[in-house]
């Protein structure tokens, strides 16, 4: 089955904002709520750095383990999804979440905050009315054989979304293949690898350095190009 | 941004005709290899031999280790969002306030609520009900005015509310869905958030004015040292003296002072969200509400069986503010001194 994730490549977010929009967009989240966001770090300074962040979908989801009404559920795709009936708006999520992805409506005296809203990896919720589902939760455009609208609309597709195995692949190569002789990466290799001088094999030799997984692991070299 | 990081289909299939020389290779693998090594090593490692040339080069161009630094340390960044905290890439203790939260005060409630409990069954199978060790004498006096009584069962009855409900919270989810089913669940915790949250000031208002109007009576002094030291009458056979509270009862009103206002103090916190309150506030707010709320509500239970159950006569004084001259004298004898000419017979006032 696959997992599915988020990756955000922070060498390439150029924080356009452009995956916040694509969200809000295929969401049509209420007023104030905004799913996605980018943050950037060091803002004018040479190391800045932009990523963007909305829910991880968390195989061990922090959210779900306080959730004190126990809404929350993870489809077979390890989408963590909550039911907004269920909900109490207690907040615990927020409180638990790495990545500040619950959001409510509002902030009001005796814990009156609504419904919890998060990024649904666009996978809606669980509602069997299509329109109401949209309403309520947003797009549900995995049902449509998509993958998120951000990930899908980013621009220098930084943000990327789908199955763990693949993005980690995609995102393995890139680290492997990126750089020159006074990147960061490069210039542990003596300054020898500049874009266009490296063989497919010694590429291929680098990738599987840098591979974590058997699954990586066990591919044959050809395929790592292949994949690019 | 660093023009390099994208590279086209077309340049990496051309570099496979570029080739180089087998020595080249095998010193390339070594070198990647090195990478990995020095990509598994600790950090500080990392630190002390490579870093501080790597880090140079790598500054400008790269999300280097300061970069990750400032994310776990939650560091605040720039943001569109108007979101709380939003421009924070971490939260930095969410994780442990799930540890402590899961690991030790759910479970830790439990044992104190069960080891109450069972204290109580025991005692209750053991020993018995305490009975009046003499006949009634039919005559009674005055214990607790009407504002007395009604300030404790206002204060009894939103305790057990949010008790009853905050348990529930805890605790609910892991087995009412399975009894009950989801509708039943959904309806049943919506009504208890509603009802521990605006339950919950009304019963710190009662609870305030209880421990205010209360406090002259629950001053230690000598006479409870000695009630101590004999366990309330369990060491040795005599039932020791006592001015109008005894020292249980003054030590259930201090626990009731300390951790009730904590109980209190720390569940405004959680209930008014809205002067800004950060995670950290709320992490902390429900941490010391869940420890201080449910060591009350095992302490509460002994209070509750000494009440009813647990001894013959002592429910009458919170229900009708008399109280049997017997259980005056048994129980209360310095106090019973005191007021024994105010003895009114029990038809006049019930
Ligand atoms: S809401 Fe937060 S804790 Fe839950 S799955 Fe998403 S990122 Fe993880
Ligand atoms: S706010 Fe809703 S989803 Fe979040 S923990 Fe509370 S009940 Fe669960």
């Amino acid at each position: 089955m696959a997992k599915m994730k988020f990756l955000c490549d922070s060498e390439r977010c150029i924080e356009c904002n452009g995956c916040v929009t694509a969200c809000k967009n295929a969401n049509e989240t209420e007023w104030g709520i905004q799913r996605r966001r980018v943050v950037t770090l060091d803002d004018g300074e040479p190391t800045e750095t932009s990523i963007s962040v909305a829910c991880m979908h968390c195989t061990d989801a922090p959210c779900m383990a306080v959730c004190p009404t126990d809404c929350f559920y993870q489809t077979d795709d390890g989408i963590v999804l909550h039911d907004k009936d269920l909900c109490i708006g207690c907040g615990y999520c927020l409180f638990a979440c790495p990545f500040g992805a619950p959001q409510f409506p509002t902030e009001g005296a005796f814990g009156e905050r609504g419904k919890m809203d998060k990024c649904t990896f666009c996978a809606g919720g669980p509602e069997e009315d299509p329109i109401v589902e949209k309403e309520k939760y947003g797009a549900n455009r995995i049902k449509e054989g998509k993958l998120p609208l951000c990930a899908e609309m980013c621009s220098t597709k930084a943000l990327l979304a789908g199955d763990a195995q693949v993005v980690s692949d995609i995102f393995r190569e890139r680290v492997v293949y990126r750089g020159h002789k006074d990147g960061a990466w490069s210039s542990l290799e003596g300054g020898a690898a500049t874009p266009g001088q490296m063989s497919q094999e010694e590429m291929a030799a680098r990738a599987e350095a840098f591979a974590t997984d058997a699954t990586f692991a066990s591919n044959t070299k050809g395929d790592i190009i292949a994949k690019a | 941004m660093n023009t390099y990081t994208t590279q086209t289909g077309s340049t990496l299939r051309g570099a496979r005709s570029t080739g180089i020389s087998p020595v080249q290779r095998l010193k390339m693998v070594a070198i990647s290899l090195l990478a990995l090594l020095c990509l598994t090593l600790s950090s500080t490692l990392w630190a002390s031999t490579e870093a501080s040339d790597a880090e140079n080069r790598v500054k400008g161009n790269f999300a280097g280790a300061g970069y990750w630094r400032e994310v776990s340390d939650g560091t605040e960044g720039y943001t569109t969002s108007k979101g709380r905290e939003h421009g924070k890439l971490i939260n930095v203790s969410g994780e442990t306030w799930r540890d402590w939260r899961n690991r030790w005060v759910s479970p830790g409630g439990l044992y104190a609520i069960g080891g109450s409990l069972g204290l109580l069954t025991l005692v209750y199978l053991l020993i018995g009900p305490l009975k009046l060790d003499k006949p009634r004498t039919g005559k009674v006096v005055e214990r607790w005015k009407r504002f007395d009584r009604t300030m404790h069962w206002f204060v009894a009855i939103t305790f057990l509310i949010l008790g009853f409900s905050g348990f529930l919270i805890m605790y609910g989810k892991h087995f009412v869905p399975d009894l009950f089913g989801y509708t039943f669940w959904k309806n049943l915790i919506a009504f208890c958030k509603l009802a521990h949250n605006y339950i919950g000031p009304i019963f710190s208002l009662g609870l305030i004015v209880m421990l205010i109007s209360w406090m002259k009576h629950n001053f230690f002094n000598k006479v409870d040292l000695k009630w101590f030291l004999q366990g309330g009458g369990i060491i040795g056979n005599k039932h020791p003296s006592a001015g109008f509270l005894n020292g249980g009862e003054k030590g259930w009103y201090w626990l009731l002072f300390f951790g009730g206002l904590t109980v209190v103090g720390s569940g405004l916190v959680l209930d008014f969200p809205i002067f800004g309150q950060l995670r950290d506030t709320m992490q902390w707010a429900n941490l010391i509400h869940g420890v201080s709320s449910l060591l009350l509500l095992a302490a509460s239970f002994g209070h509750i069986y000494i009440g009813t159950i647990g001894s013959e006569g002592a429910l009458e004084g919170m229900k009708t503010g008399y109280v049997d001259e017997t259980w005056a004298k048994q129980h209360h004898d310095l106090w019973y001194e005191e007021v024994k000419d105010q003895a009114v017979d029990e038809k006049e006032v019930r």
